[in-house]
Order: structure tokens, then C-alpha cells, then sequence
């Protein structure tokens, strides 16, 4: 998916609050990304360095937390993890599995100075 | 520029706005921020490094964009349907097909998004029905942001009836947009391969209905039927399927049965709505 727009975004989120909680440089942010978040994480890191050159998060470093992809399996009743959205269940076999998480498109924290 | 939408800045055009984004500038990012801060109040080495929580949805404010359409929508009495495919599907087939149907019985309106050109909104304009085209520029994807302008620009034109939101032919980049509609509809042709639910399982697990198009070609085509419905299911447990061909009219009666229940649903939806509020 465009992580280039992506990335667009998260610089938003990051001015808007560099003006909200008084911030002018930051030397770290953390994403988190889910697999099934549809963002190719080394696209996004390539975009990343080329949207915030000469931004407030410039040379800043870029951390990827990537949660796994949980999901509720009907016949078995309980919480599983697959690794795809077409996985079966691991216990069972059956393809009838909500996925419950793991497209998480968050950015979790900054380190700022 | 468009806070949700980075990959088209100052591209994209939405017909009859001159000024497309000039409504939201509160929420609009601060190219310089930074520099609003207090001038040349930090002394290098004196303040330490600091964690900010966030803990902020990246496409938020999209949703929030998202959140006011639909809510404009159902208190319009509008189904808003978002369709999307990849090129070629024969998406503006089916919706001047559909249009011609419907246009006697219901207020229509279309929002037709593609990288470039208004032919599309042209075609839709033949039908007599109200259309308003945007233009992503670069962009692969409409946003909330975009369909909002949009709306503004159609007016009332569907109330009380159906609006067909045509995205920007592409099965991966809009999956992650929500745009405020009532339900995604995904179109895939016969023509095209029968796994590209399992090769794009973000649009097809994103998708309320499957609609499979140009049907009519089928003999002469090895395309596996129910196979294709077997792989989207296994993506979408709960997604719906039509097979129609626009060109011959077979299936389209179960189309349009299809919109009169989503009608329905979403007008019953509302009255819940109203007699708990």
C-alpha cells in the first residue's frame, strides 16, 4: 500500500503534536504494525528518511513493533494465531477463524528532546 | 494538503471545487510546526531525551473524515456503496447498467475517482444521473477527505436513495480507506485470474459483496466459478456473491435485490437508531 502517504501521515501526527506537547526535535519513533496492517515495512522505512528530510523527525530512528496476527476459531472457541488472513486454525484445521488483531497501523511512542 | 491522503498533494481535484482543501485547515498538518514553538528557548544538552506517548490510529484521521460522511449519509437516507476493482473489471459498465435500472425508481448519484480524466464521469452523466469525478493526481486511492468535498459538491442529489462511489481501479491501496460508505463492494471479472482473492485478501476481507462480472464470457473461458467463490470465502467467511453480466442483464435483478435490502437494512438501522436515541 502507498507508504508513502503513509508516511505523510505519521509526520502530520508528529507536528501536530510537536505543537500540543512542546517538542522540537525527535530522535526516535515507534510504530506499531500488524501484519495484515497492509505496509511494507522496509517500503515504509525508504519512505520514511525521504518525507522527513529536513522535518522535526529528521535522522530520527525508526522502530517497527509488529504484534502477530490473533484471530477467534468457531469451532474450536478459543483465541489462536495464524499467519495469514486465509490461514486455517492451527488446532482444527477449519478456515471458520475471525481474524481479531493484527492490523494495527499505530505509531506507539516518540523519544523527543 | 490533505492530511490522510500524502501521495497526491496538491493533485487532486475534485470537479466544481477550485479550492478543494480549503475548508479543513484546522485540521490540516503545519508544514512548520516546529516553528511555533518558543523561539531559541531549548539550550542544547539541558533538556533530556523525553518519551511522548501517542498511541494514535496513523489513518485516524481519515476514520474521523469517515465517521462524519456516514453519519451525513444515513441522515440523508442515503446507501452510499463503495465500489472497487482492479482497471478493466467493467465496473463503469455495470454502474451505467445499474443506473439505467434504477434512475426511474430512486434518487441516484455517483462519485467516480480515477487518477485522471472525467471520461468515466461522463459516461455516468449519459444516464442522466448526477456524477461528480475526482482526481487523485498521483494518488491510488480516494479518502474520506476527497468524498467529503465530493458530497458537499453533489448536495442532496441522493437522498433518500443510492450513491455508487467508483474508486480508483486497484485492489490493494483503498482496502485501508474507509470512505463512510454503508458496505465495500469488491468486483472481479471472469476475465481475471480466479485466486486474486488469495493474491489481495485485504480488499476481498474488506468487501461485504463479491460481484462477479461478464459472465456471459464464461464458455469460452477456464475460469472456475466456484472455486473463486471457495478462495474468497476462505478470505471472508461472511462475504455475499453475485455472478451477472452487465452487457446480457442476466443476474442484474439479483443486484438490484441486493441494494433494496441493503436499503432496507440501513432504513431500519436508523429507526433503531431513533427510537434508542
Amino acid at each position: 500500500m502507498h507508504e508513502m502517504s503513509i508516511c505523510e501521515s505519521i509526520l502530520a501526527v508528529i507536528e501536530q503534536q510537536a505543537v500540543a506537547q512542546r517538542f522540537r526535535k525527535v530522535s526516535r519513533v515507534r510504530l506499531e504494525i500488524g501484519p495484515l496492517a497492509g505496509v511494507e515495512t522496509e517500503a515504509l522505512r525508504f519512505s520514511f528518511d525521504a518525507v522527513t528530510r529536513g522535518s522535526i523527525a529528521d535522522g530520527a530512528a525508526l522502530e517497527i513493533i509488529a504484534p502477530p496476527v490473533t484471530a477467534w476459531c468457531m469451532p474450536c472457541a478459543e483465541a489462536v494465531e495464524v499467519a495469514q488472513r486465509y490461514d486455517p486454525c492451527p488446532r482444527c484445521g477449519s478456515h471458520q477463524v475471525q481474524i481479531t488483531g493484527g492490523d494495527e497501523l499505530r505509531i506507539k511512542d516518540l523519544e523527543v528532546d | 494538503m490533505c492530511t490522510t491522503c500524502g501521495c497526491a498533494s496538491g493533485e487532486v481535484t475534485v470537479e466544481g471545487q477550485a479550492h478543494p482543501h480549503h475548508h479543513h485547515d484546522h485540521h490540516h498538518r503545519h508544514r512548520h510546526a516546529h516553528a511555533h514553538g518558543p523561539a531559541h528557548a531549548h539550550a542544547p544538552g539541558l533538556s533530556p531525551a523525553r518519551m511522548v506517548e501517542i498511541e494514535q490510529d496513523i489513518l485516524a484521521s481519515n476514520d474521523a473524515y469517515a465517521a462524519e460522511n456516514r453519519a451525513a449519509l444515513a441522515g440523508a437516507g442515503t446507501l452510499a456503496l463503495n465500489l472497487v476493482s482492479s482497471p478493466g473489471s467493467g465496473k463503469t459498465t455495470l454502474l451505467t447498467a445499474t443506473l439505467a435500472r434504477l434512475r426511474d425508481r430512486l434518487p441516484l448519484a455517483v462519485i467516480e475517482g480515477d487518477q485522471q480524466t472525467a471520461n468515466d464521469a461522463e459516461r455516468i452523466r449519459e444516464t442522466g444521473v448526477r456524477a461528480v469525478q475526482i482526481n487523485t493526481g498521483k494518488g491510488c486511492h480516494l479518502d474520506a477527505h476527497m468524498v467529503g468535498h465530493a458530497l458537499e459538491e453533489l448536495g442532496g442529489a441522493a437522498a433518500g436513495g443510492v450513491l455508487f462511489i467508483e474508486n480508483v481501479g486497484n485492489l490493494v491501496c483503498p482496502a485501508g480507506f474507509d470512505l463512510g460508505e454503508a458496505h465495500r463492494v469488491v468486483i472481479l471479472s471472469v476475465t481475471e485470474g480466479e485466486d486474486k482473492p488469495l493474491k489481495y485478501p485485504d480488499m476481498f476481507h474488506a468487501s461485504d459483496l463479491m460481484i462477479l462480472t461478464k459472465t456471459d464470457l464464461l464458455p469460452h473461458l477456464d475460469f472456475d466459478v466456484e472455486a473463486c467463490i471457495a478462495h474468497a470465502r476462505r478470505i471472508n467467511p461472511r462475504i455475499n456473491v453475485l455472478k451477472l453480466s452487465a452487457r446480457t442483464g442476466e443476474g442484474m435483478e439479483g443486484w438490484l435485490d441486493w441494494i433494496e435490502a441493503a436499503r432496507a437494512m440501513q432504513a431500519a438501522a436508523g429507526r433503531m437508531a431513533q427510537a434508542e436515541g
